[in-house]
């Protein structure tokens, strides 16, 4: 199965990285869920958190604020000023 | 003790004192300039990821949106210039303050008004001795720099950068900076921040690959709006950490020869003051010998 390649950093680190099924992040207009094959997005990020499910169905939680949340090739990155682990 | 002899011991002495000083002042660099090393790599990851996201939108959309098109005329361009708090680190600030010098000519010479934004106290001081306006300073951890820092001046170059030239706002950023090659090696670096030239890392796209289709949330401009800030914040954070990493092993580097240079006048002047003693104790044998003779020949 396809699966996500996802980085959370922060300004002064890198939070998490690996791999994910799905990850659930909220933006200024709303919630967006992100599968594997997701046409590539640009979007700013509101505060709130990131919920990351990982392949082996755990869950990862971070919360991230004043950043934004691009995708390209099921590479996902969630760029974030002040971001940490829930 | 001859005057001589004195002189000597005196020297040798202060050259001593001397070299406990540079010697402590060079290991204290060489432990921090791993961590500095170490903070310079751990932004990494943030400013490529920010990086990547700005050039995929200059190169995959065509908006218009002052972060991605060149101004038609250039009036006004900043300046940036990073140095550090405190001397004694060899060339580091002289080097900056060289490269702005040909910047700048080069920024006159096409006819551009030159603005200056400094970071660190040497540059400071450089523009109060010559009496040239400086925008605005900030001094104070060049060497452990904060993102706040990196904050604040980003904010203030981008709200210059949106301000009409007329009223006093820029067309141009450049930065001039100390790039950490290695403990050895640094090489001042000038790059023009905005509107944006090259983008590190990433190539330019091939016209045979089907170019991705970005879908921005919420709308295009808000997001390269969102954006604009974001990027200038993190290259100069990233400018001013390696900054901070080049300014340790500049002084490390620099005080390691002055230890060495230490040394090397210990060594010589104790072999002056040893053959200065050595000639005082023969000049007195020899006076001692004439005088016994002197004596003894008056005695006959």
């Amino acid at each position: 199965m396809a699966e996500l390649t996802v980085s959370v950093v922060s300004a002064d680190q890198e939070v998490w990285s690996g791999a994910a099924r799905q990850i659930i992040a909220r933006t200024t207009e709303g919630e967006i869920g992100i599968l594997p094959g997701h046409e590539p997005i640009l979007a700013i990020l509101a505060a709130g958190e990131v919920r990351v499910t990982t392949t082996d169905g755990a869950s990862i939680v971070a919360n991230a604020e004043d950043g934004f949340l691009s995708v390209e090739h099921d590479i996902v990155t969630v760029v974030a000023r002040n971001a940490a682990l829930a | 003790m001859g005057a001589q002899l004195r002189v000597y011991r005196q020297k040798i002495k202060s050259a001593q004192t001397t070299k406990k000083i540079t010697r402590a002042m060079e290991l204290i660099s060489a432990s921090r300039i791993a961590k500095a090393k170490q903070r310079v790599e751990a932004s990494g990851p943030y400013s490529r990821a920010v990086t990547r996201a700005v050039s995929a939108v200059a190169t995959y959309s065509n908006v218009d949106h002052i972060l991605t098109t060149e101004p038609e005329k250039v009036e006004r361009a900043a300046v940036v210039l990073f140095t550090s708090d405190r001397g004694l680190a060899g060339a580091f600030s002289t080097n900056i303050v060289r490269e702005q010098g040909e910047l700048v000519a080069r920024l006159k010479a096409e006819g551009k008004e030159v603005v200056y934004y400094l970071v660190g106290r040497k540059a400071a001081a450089y523009f109060t001795f010559r009496r040239r306006e400086a925008e605005q300073v900030w001094t104070g951890n060049t060497d452990r720099p904060e993102f706040a820092t990196a904050q604040e001046i980003g904010d203030t170059l981008v709200a210059k950068f949106i301000q009409p030239a007329s009223e006093g706002g820029v067309d141009e950023i450049h930065i001039v900076y100390n790039r950490f090659v290695n403990a050895v090696s640094q090489v001042p670096e000038v790059v023009r921040l905005l509107p944006l030239e090259l983008v590190e890392g990433v190539e330019a796209p091939e016209a045979s690959t089907a170019m991705p289709l970005y879908e921005f949330e919420p709308e295009v401009g808000d997001v390269l709006d969102a954006l604009l800030p974001v990027y200038i914040e993190s290259r100069i954070f990233n400018a001013m950490l390696q900054s901070a990493a080049s300014e340790h092993a500049a002084r490390q580097r620099a005080m390691k020869s002055a230890s060495d240079n230490a040394d090397k006048l210990i060594t010589t002047y104790t072999r002056l003051a040893n053959n200065a003693r050595q000639s005082e104790i023969t000049q007195q044998i020899s006076e001692i010998v004439g005088g016994a003779d002197a004596l003894s020949s008056a005695k006959k």
